[in-house]
């Protein structure tokens, strides 16, 4: 299913988070959102995942209007992983998987079998079923992560938004993760802090500065050291992956290459 | 449910291929160990009322308190000799022992309620400044005599009318157009508690008499000693219409404890379920504290142990809270009035004084987690 951000702007106690953002995301592809800190992306996540309502604009999943689904409706669809993820009450994890099917029940059903089935094989896919009957604050951050993308997923959604869902992930974690996301299928905003990541996985990135869409593009249009450096203020030299051909950054520490050079 | 493995039975029938086939199954709660936990709490509640009824300055064995109670129920006769008693059992005891379940339970559940709304482990009912703002209406009526057309009931009136003006005031001061925040929400309660006690003490110090000063221990303090049967059938239908309500919404309320940008993804409308569940919890606890004064502790620790328990999913929570309380309230108002008899013992005393150890102690036997420490 597509999602469409048409001239999402937010405005909040006067301050323009977010200008009139467009963005395609076409049906089964993974679009990536790039930027600094406070350049708008979880801000636009936010949009799509109803936490947030944009002052001017629309979010269309497929031909519907968001604003125009109830809240129940959007989240049959729209799928998320939030960044404040705390709670304090000590659920278990299945409890807290089992809580990704609320859109779908009324009140205070019980899953049904085929509910609690899909409930397992999410479980299983995201590596948490050895854990189903632990509790979610004894977990450790990645585990926790893992338990809320399967959340994500038993909610059977048709699109994915998740606000850096690497975060507290070991390395094959992250890896495995992204992987997941390409395999499900799904139509999938995801923001990610991790360039060489967000290269690696996405088939569109979008880069936010200051609230505005200044590139939108393949990783390999998107990711110049141009760009890098007008928009991260970072030195980096572009290679290409040697086996997969994905345009990766690399960094130096100092704040310039030219600076470096002076020194050696 | 955090129940040993032995306890439960497997919630699907044809397990699953997995690494560990002796784990699977026991997702999502068992609903054997729940039922058993309710009939054996229900037994425990029906005992404890039975007991409590029976003791006190003339003491009654349970079989004869039985045959008084069956007695009274089905219009049954009583001889003269038996009268005295049979008053002392139905008139006196009967309706406080009720009346001590009726507030243990509601008590309990707004406890449980309030910290899901206000997304904090320290909440309690009076921390939306309920409480205070009943006793500043109590001490009014005791002191300025106002509402006097309402006799006996002039106390209770005020109480909660002036319980409910405060939840009005609380919640217009922490309304913004973002809704209902759980921060604010506790601050502005905290805050106006604080303004509400001030005021109290004002009209204590205007009082003429020393009569405003014991109102306010009562209403501070808490106790059933003013429990008849007419104060019963209010607060019975708003606490369990209350119950019955908050159950209806405990997935919600699951989903609530996620935090509000979760809850927003997954289809929950928090800002108006919190408002639902302020103007729900305020009303029950103005019925409660009307008749009863603000008993602490209870809404404080009960929806914790009960979470030790069965866990912290709120359809199981909601459904043991009710009853753990009113068992906890029958004893608790037992040993007020017949530890010190014939003085009585202010029920907040007894509350910290039992509460507190228990408390402690399961919370560091059974590794008991809440927000992650």
């Amino acid at each position: 299913m597509d999602l469409r951000l048409d001239a999402l702007s937010v405005v909040v106690n006067g301050r323009t988070l977010l200008r009139s953002l467009s963005l395609d995301v076409p049906g089964g592809r993974i679009v990536g959102l790039v930027g600094p800190n406070g350049s708008g992306k979880s801000t636009a996540l936010r949009c799509v995942y109803r936490a947030l309502r944009p002052t001017t604009g629309t979010v269309w999943i497929g031909g519907d209007d968001l604003a125009t689904l109830t809240l129940r409706q959007g989240a049959r669809t729209v799928a998320a992983l939030a960044q404040e993820n705390q709670t304090d009450l000590d659920f278990t994890v299945a409890e807290v998987v089992a809580l990704g099917r609320t859109p779908h029940l009324r009140g205070n059903r019980p899953l049904s079998p085929g509910e609690r089935d899909r409930c397992r094989r999410v479980m299983e896919q995201v590596d948490v079923l050895h854990l189903a009957d632990r509790g979610v604050l004894a977990l450790s951050g990645g585990e926790r992560q893992r338990v809320l993308v399967a959340r994500a997923l038993v909610q059977e959604p048709s699109v994915l938004v998740l606000d850096e869902p690497t975060n507290h992930l070991d390395v094959r974690h992250q890896i495995e993760l992204l992987s997941l996301l390409r395999r499900t299928g799904l139509t999938v905003l995801i923001v990610l802090h991790d360039l060489n990541l967000a290269a690696a996985l996405c088939d569109l990135l979008g880069v936010l500065h200051d609230g505005s869409l200044t590139a939108y593009g393949t990783p390999r249009e998107v990711l110049t050291t141009d760009l890098v450096r007008r928009v991260f203020g970072v030195e980096a030299s572009v290679v290409s992956h040697p086996l997969t051909g994905d345009p990766q950054l690399l960094y130096s520490l100092s704040p310039s290459t030219t600076t470096e050079r002076t020194f050696s | 449910m955090r129940v040993s493995p032995a306890d439960r039975l497997p919630a699907d029938s044809a397990p699953p291929a997995s690494a560990e086939p002796e784990r699977t199954g026991q997702w999502f709660g068992s609903p054997t160990g729940l039922t058993l936990t309710v009939i054996a709490l229900a037994v425990i509640l029906a005992a404890s009322v039975l007991v409590a009824i029976g003791l006190g300055p003339a003491v009654i064995p349970p079989d004869e308190t039985a045959r008084y109670v069956w007695a009274a129920l089905t219009g049954g006769a009583v001889s003269a000799d038996d009268f005295t008693t049979y008053q002392i059992i139905w008139q006196v005891r009967t309706p406080r022992v009720l009346l001590a379940v009726v507030v243990g339970a509601g008590l309990s559940v707004v406890g449980v309620a309030i910290q899901a709304m206000v997304r904090n482990a320290l909440a309690d009912p009076f921390v939306l400044g309920v409480s205070s703002g009943a006793s500043v209406g109590a001490v009014t009526v005791s002191v300025f005599g106002v509402l006097t057309t309402l006799g006996v009931y002039a106390l209770s009136a005020g109480a909660f009318l002036s319980a409910l003006a405060a939840c009005a005031l609380v919640y217009l001061a922490s309304y913004t157009r973002a809704g209902l925040t759980p921060l604010r929400l506790v601050l502005t309660g905290i805050a106006m508690a604080y303004g509400f006690q001030a005021l109290m003490s004002v009209l204590i110090y205007l009082a003429p008499d020393g009569e405003a000063t014991s109102t306010v221990l009562f209403w501070t303090m808490g106790s059933f000693g003013a429990a008849a049967w007419g104060s019963l059938p209010l607060v019975s239908a708003v606490v369990i219409a209350g119950v019955v309500e908050l159950r209806r919404h405990s997935r919600s309320l699951d989903v609530m404890a996620l935090g509000d940008e979760t809850a927003a993804s997954l289809g929950v409308n928090t800002a108006g379920l919190r408002g639902r569940l302020f103007v729900l919890t305020s009303v029950m606890t103005g019925a409660m504290v009307a008749v009863s004064g603000a008993i602490g502790f209870v809404g404080l620790v009960m929806p914790h142990l009960v979470r030790i328990v069965v866990g912290a999913g709120h359809a199981r929570v909601l459904t043991v809270a009710p009853l753990a309380g009113g068992v906890f309230m029958v004893w608790v108002d037992l040993v007020s009035r017949t530890l010190l008899a014939p003085r009585e013992l202010p029920l907040g005393v007894i509350t910290a004084l039992v509460g507190v150890p228990v408390f402690i102690t399961l919370m560091r036997r059974r590794g008991y987690l809440f927000g992650g420490r």
